[in-house]
């Protein structure tokens, strides 16, 4: 439903992605994985309509996504930052609620129906306990999980997560896998996840687009995808990669560094 | 309870409302002379035989009207930058238009003293008129990079703006004669001595403007305060609303310190008040603030015209003894 076509962007002269391509099937989950300033954020940014490609084109259902209005967008794709700092102290319902905004009219008022699916989308990332909570005394991954809560409020067909895991220790790490996994399990949520944890990526992608330098050096299913060869020309590490049987998937150990 | 957010808006306006509808009602009757409200509304005698009338709607009303006015267009203004900015300690005079719209009133009342336009004086003219100026700048600033407006450019552009201005002022004070100083410095410390209907009337074209961009704002400035690029993946025209922002916020600041002159705190004190009370939803912060500026300016007022009566003491000392405190009190509060 999304597709990238030969896409190249450049905020100034050198281009910062230069003729990627991949799509992104309904249902999915797909992982953009790539060091430190691949390219991966900007990526997003593109597929979100943030921004527009330099050459290229980006469709949502054969559609570009620079011609839809941003009301209209924002129904269709929703994201989920990096961080989210809120200036203002909103409770953890006032942010979620806000995920409604392009489903109302410019003087529109939540309704019951907006209050249902925000409810909803709490429980979907079990934050129902946080609702009357002020946004800014949460936790890391406390703050991530509402955050996903109101991108999920926003009804639309693709969310795209910007290293959702980025700023997390570990116990938090896995906590945010297992509700992205459960949202695209029990729900059928088509995802794009950006990261540069392998193991994350490895959990819950069924899909895999590497990404170095701004261009793609590999894409296609995570256990195709996800070699020690690739592992080495990605981050030049030199890693260990086998099935664990207790998380249920491939996992990555590195070893050294390999330059 | 955050979820009816129908109940909670009619509860705080309401509420609100009636505060600066008590307040209006009853500023007028405190004074040197003393009149009645009853006999203010007595319609059995005629206007020009009813002193308690003339003094109320005369004397007094203009000057209640005046701060109402000036303190809700700053309150209301404080609260937009603020989310505009991502800053909770954003100003009315943060972006310079305050002290563009000091120069133009220094400028004139140093070059016109005595001109009048339509029965209007030249000052408070000139001062809407270098609000707009110090507005142009900075959105010129804010909007010269192709990447939309920084937030970062903007409070720096304002804090540069506002010490450029500043040194202008002095300048001009510097080369004007003695009389014209003391009238500038008696302006930029503040009154609410409006002096009649007519002024306001005038006040009330930009404040109508700023008033209806306003109205369309609450909503996107809840997502603007998460930053542009998080709203906008909501659905929010970022550029659009942010252009709607400034503009409103910079006319009613230019349009209450031409009334006035400039007066301090309202608008940073009085939206992180209002938040104490009524949360952080900007339909609820955005109103609410208004009208709670109004009120908490005639109060000011009052205190300002009646505490040493019949000495007069500058509104802007009032709040600020109750504004610098309260800061402070914030800044303690909240560590950032």
């Amino acid at each position: 439903m999304l597709q990238v076509d030969s896409v190249r962007f450049a905020y100034a002269r050198d281009a910062v992605l230069d003729d990627v391509s991949f799509a992104v099937q309904r249902g999915t989950i797909v992982g953009v994985l790539g060091p430190n300033g691949s390219g991966k954020t900007t990526l997003l940014r593109l597929l979100a309509g943030i921004i527009t490609p330099s050459s290229g084109r980006v469709t949502l259902d054969e559609v570009a996504v620079a011609a839809f209005g941003r009301r209209e967008l924002a129904r269709r794709i929703a994201v989920v930052p990096q961080e989210t700092y809120a200036t203002f102290d909103f409770t953890v319902l006032e942010i979620v609620l806000m995920g409604r905004y392009p489903h109302l009219g410019p003087f529109e008022l939540e309704g019951a129906s907006d209050l249902a699916i925000a409810r909803d989308a709490l429980a979907a990332t079990g934050t129902v306990a946080l609702a009357d909570r002020l946004f800014s005394t949460l936790s890391g991954g406390e703050k991530q999980r509402v955050v996903i809560a109101a991108a999920l409020a926003q009804s639309s067909d693709v969310l795209l997560l910007d290293e959702p895991t980025a700023s997390l220790d570990v116990g938090y790490q896995l906590e945010i896998a297992s509700v992205l996994g459960r949202l695209n399990r029990d729900r059928g949520t088509t995802m794009v996840v950006s990261s540069h944890d392998l193991n994350f990526a490895a959990s819950i992608c069924k899909e895999l687009v590497l990404i170095r330098r701004g261009r793609v050096i590999a894409r296609g299913p995570t256990a195709d995808v996800l070699t020690r060869e690739h592992v080495r020309a990605l981050y030049d590490v030199d890693a260990d990669i086998a099935f664990n049987a207790r998380a249920g998937h491939v996992t990555v150990i590195p070893v050294a560094h390999a330059g | 309870m955050p979820g009816d957010i129908r109940g909670r808006m009619t509860v705080t306006l309401g509420g609100f409302g009636a505060l600066l509808l008590a307040v209006m009602l009853v500023a007028p009757l405190a004074g040197t002379a003393r009149i009645s409200l009853a006999r203010a509304f007595d319609r059995s005698q005629p206007f020009a035989d009813n002193v308690d009338a003339q003094i109320f709607f005369i004397a007094r009303l203009p000057r209640v009207v005046g701060a109402a006015l000036v303190g809700g267009s700053l309150a209301a203004a404080g609260v937009v930058f603020q989310a505009l900015l991502r800053n909770p300690l954003a100003a009315p005079e943060t972006l310079g238009v305050s002290i563009g719209a000091s120069v133009g009133a220094v400028l004139a009342i140093t070059l016109l003293p005595d001109v009048a336009i339509g029965g209007i004086s030249a000052v408070p003219l000139a001062s809407f008129a270098g609000s707009l100026g110090a507005l142009a700048v900075v959105y010129a600033l804010a909007t010269a990079r192709s990447r939309g407006m920084s937030s970062t450019v903007l409070l720096l552009g304002g804090v540069v703006l506002t010490s450029f201005l500043g040194a202008m002022i002095t300048l001009i004070q510097y080369l004007a004669d003695f009389s014209q100083t003391f009238r500038t410095v008696r302006w930029l410390m503040g009154s609410l001595d409006v002096g009649s209907y007519s002024a306001i009337g005038a006040a009330l074209v930009p404040l109508a403007i700023a008033a209806i961009g306003y109205a369309t704002l609450p909503r996107a400035l809840d997502l603007l305060s998460l930053g542009p690029e998080a709203a906008a993946a909501r659905g929010v025209d970022v550029a659009r609303a942010e252009r709607v922002a400034l503009v409103s916020a910079s006319l009613s600041t230019g349009a209450a310190v031409s009334l006035s002159g400039p007066i301090g705190f309202v608008g940073i004190v009085v939206p992180h008040l209002v938040r104490l009370i009524v949360g952080a939803e900007h339909r609820l912060v955005l109103p609410a603030s208004a009208l709670f500026g109004a009120a908490f300016l005639i109060a000011c007022d009052l205190v300002a015209r009646t505490a040493f009566a019949p000495l007069e003491l500058p509104v802007g000392i009032v709040t600020a003894m109750i504004g610098g405190p309260f800061f402070l009190w914030l800044l303690l509060r909240r560590p950032r």
